[in-house]
């Protein structure tokens, strides 16, 4: 009877196939600013460091929206806010003014990443612990709510800016390197991601990750065997808003500007494309999508300024026809079921 | 029974809720003791899973008292009784469909295990985890099922996994929302012999429909009809109650 048991149910032990498939694309990323220069295309090295920002924050997103199946359509403010850590940390930074009396300005990435994390944590704490007293479509919306009055109270606060943004004159230093270089920024994006990316994996197959996912489908089930849900949702969209705000920080020192742009509605949006389209509740999905969105976004926008008429119908094509968005599709053409 | 263990496990007074014009629950008086498997019977819209559902703080009653070996828990959310001990089954199976049997069953073990705020090591490879879980699936007769996910379960295998979902919680007071519905004659069987085994490990507060089950497994039996308990007592004294016959028995169930 064991024996069968265990025949029957014992555990596959862990397939070789994703890690195989993992360093594979470690190695072409570490590759890519290479061949791009042999290529005669360093334009593509850029186009790498947007794809790892915007798949760090829309992985992020992913672990609310997708493990969690906490709909944020707000997470705009916590990309904004960590984009915005920096620039007003550079800014005091360069006046040489302390921030509120308090804290002095800096240059550092290893100050400003930390003090991204910190800030768009915070906010993320009280935006979720109001926001998840609701659920469904009252959640969509306060979120909304919530990330447009950051929007607007930072499109109106003229000591930084207003409408016109931050410029952040030069990018954050990181042990002498030459960050300014496109090249070398591009490796720290991709040690940032590959290290958050690692912690991300560990983190949805935890305990923790399991009851997340439970969660979504079930609360009544997983009230049934002791657990509340509130906490550990709550947890969830903090960490969610949080690699959202690290990302969003990377992306003010990628652009060297930080802007009311980062906190638009419309931001919230294309990070959900970003993992609708990738594969909503894979680890991998959101980065995929991100890379889509933001080639597709560059390859189109070159042709006609009107790009949005053809990302529009290839986006549903994806959404009908995939069945689990670009990560479904790969691993169907890859060979499993 | 009540002469054995004078002080009951479970112990509701006056329990009272309406939905508007319509009064579910009417002062319930209801003692389940320690070790005993008390089913509770009526005709259908009696308020039966009304009942449950406050008992187990999905619903707050409008008044009245719950106590679980004398601690009131009549003001607590679910959680907080699962701490204290009480389990339950759903009539309409309340699962994980995207988990396999073994994740069900594991979720249940490390929830039992104290708080989930652990998010680094591997909760499917934690062998104190799975290892308790693998008994309790091998236990309810869902081993070669294990890696099934549950979306793909028959129904009868699903009800099979509530069970064994709710007694990996380890409850000492277990609510059974009618365990048999929706079963074929064979699978009701198995079940059954499944809560036989469970008694005096167990206390049991069985609501079901299969009154050749309900007889075969009480050790005692409450009646309730339009969310009153018009009668308590074991199986014979029920059987043989006018009051019932009428109310319940009579309409052709039994």
């Amino acid at each position: 009877m064991r024996d069968t048991v265990t025949a029957q149910t014992g555990f596959a032990p862990p397939s070789a196939k994703p890690l195989l498939a993992a360093a594979a694309v470690i190695a072409a990323l570490v590759l890519l600013p290479f061949v791009a220069q042999a290529a005669g295309s360093p334009a593509t090295v850029a186009l790498a460091t947007r794809v790892l920002i915007y798949g760090i924050a829309a992985a992020s997103l992913n672990l609310a929206l997708g493990y969690g199946g906490l709909v944020s359509f707000g997470h705009a403010a916590f990309f904004g806010i960590g984009g915005y850590t920096v620039g007003i940390l550079y800014q005091h930074y360069v006046a040489d003014e302390l921030i509120l009396g308090l804290f002095t300005g800096s240059n550092q990435l290893l100050v400003t990443l930390p003090a991204a994390v910190v800030v768009s944590g915070l906010l993320a704490s009280v935006i979720g612990a109001l926001s998840l007293r609701t659920s469904g479509v009252q959640f969509i919306m306060i979120t909304l709510a919530f990330a447009q009055m950051i929007f607007y109270l930072f499109a109106s606060l003229t000591a930084y800016g207003a409408e016109d943004g931050l410029i952040v004159r030069r990018r954050n230093e990181l042990f002498g390197l030459d960050t300014r270089n496109d090249t070398v920024f591009y490796f720290i994006c991709l040690g940032v991601a590959a290290a958050f990316f690692a912690l991300l994996s560990r983190i949805v197959r935890s305990r923790f990750g399991l009851v997340l996912v439970g969660l979504r489908q079930s609360e009544r089930r997983m009230a049934a065997i002791g657990i509340a849900p509130y906490r550990y949702k709550l947890a969830a969209f903090v960490i969610s808003g949080i690699g959202t705000g690290l990302a969003g920080a990377l992306m003010a020192n990628y652009l060297r500007f930080v802007s009311p742009d980062m906190l638009h509605w419309t931001k919230s949006g294309e990070l959900m494309i970003m993992v609708i389209l990738g594969g909503v509740g894979t680890l991998f999905g959101p980065l995929l999508g991100a890379a889509a969105l933001v080639i597709l976004e560059t390859v189109l926008a070159a042709w006609t300024e009107h790009w949005q008429i053809i990302l529009g119908p290839l986006l549903l094509a994806v959404v009908l026809f995939t069945r689990g968005g670009l990560q479904a599709l790969l691993a169907r053409l890859g060979g499993k079921p | 029974m009540s002469g054995i263990s004078p002080e009951p496990l479970l112990s509701v007074r006056g329990l009272a809720k309406r939905f508007g014009g319509l009064i579910a629950t009417d002062g319930v008086d209801l003692d389940v003791m320690p070790g005993e498997l008390h089913a509770l019977i009526g005709p259908n819209g009696a308020g039966k899973t009304t009942l449950i559902a406050q008992l187990f703080g999905e619903l707050r009653q409008d008044a009245g008292a719950i106590r679980l070996d004398g601690e009131e828990v009549g003001h607590l959310a679910t959680p907080d009784r699962v701490h204290r001990g009480l389990g339950r089954t759903f009539q309409i199976t309340q699962l994980l469909p995207d988990f396999t049997v073994l994740d069900n069953v594991a979720l249940a073990v490390q929830a039992r295990d104290g708080h989930s705020f652990r998010f680094l090591a591997d909760a499917r490879r934690d062998e104190g985890l799975r290892g308790r879980a693998r008994r309790h699936v091998t236990a309810s007769g869902l081993a070669n099922r294990a890696e099934t996910r549950v979306a793909d379960l028959s129904h009868g295998e699903q009800k099979q996994l509530e069970l064994a979902v709710a007694l990996a919680c380890e409850p000492r007071l277990l609510l059974l929302d009618e365990p048999m519905a929706g079963l074929g004659h064979v699978e009701s069987g198995q079940m059954v012999e499944t809560l036989r085994a469970l008694k005096g490990r167990t206390t049991m507060l069985l609501v079901e429909h299969d009154m050749d089950a309900v007889f075969a497994l009480a050790d005692r039996v409450s009646v309730l009809v339009y969310g009153r308990i018009i009668a308590t007592g074991t199986v014979e004294e029920i059987r043989d109650n006018p009051d019932v016959r009428t109310a319940y028995l009579g309409e052709g169930d039994a």
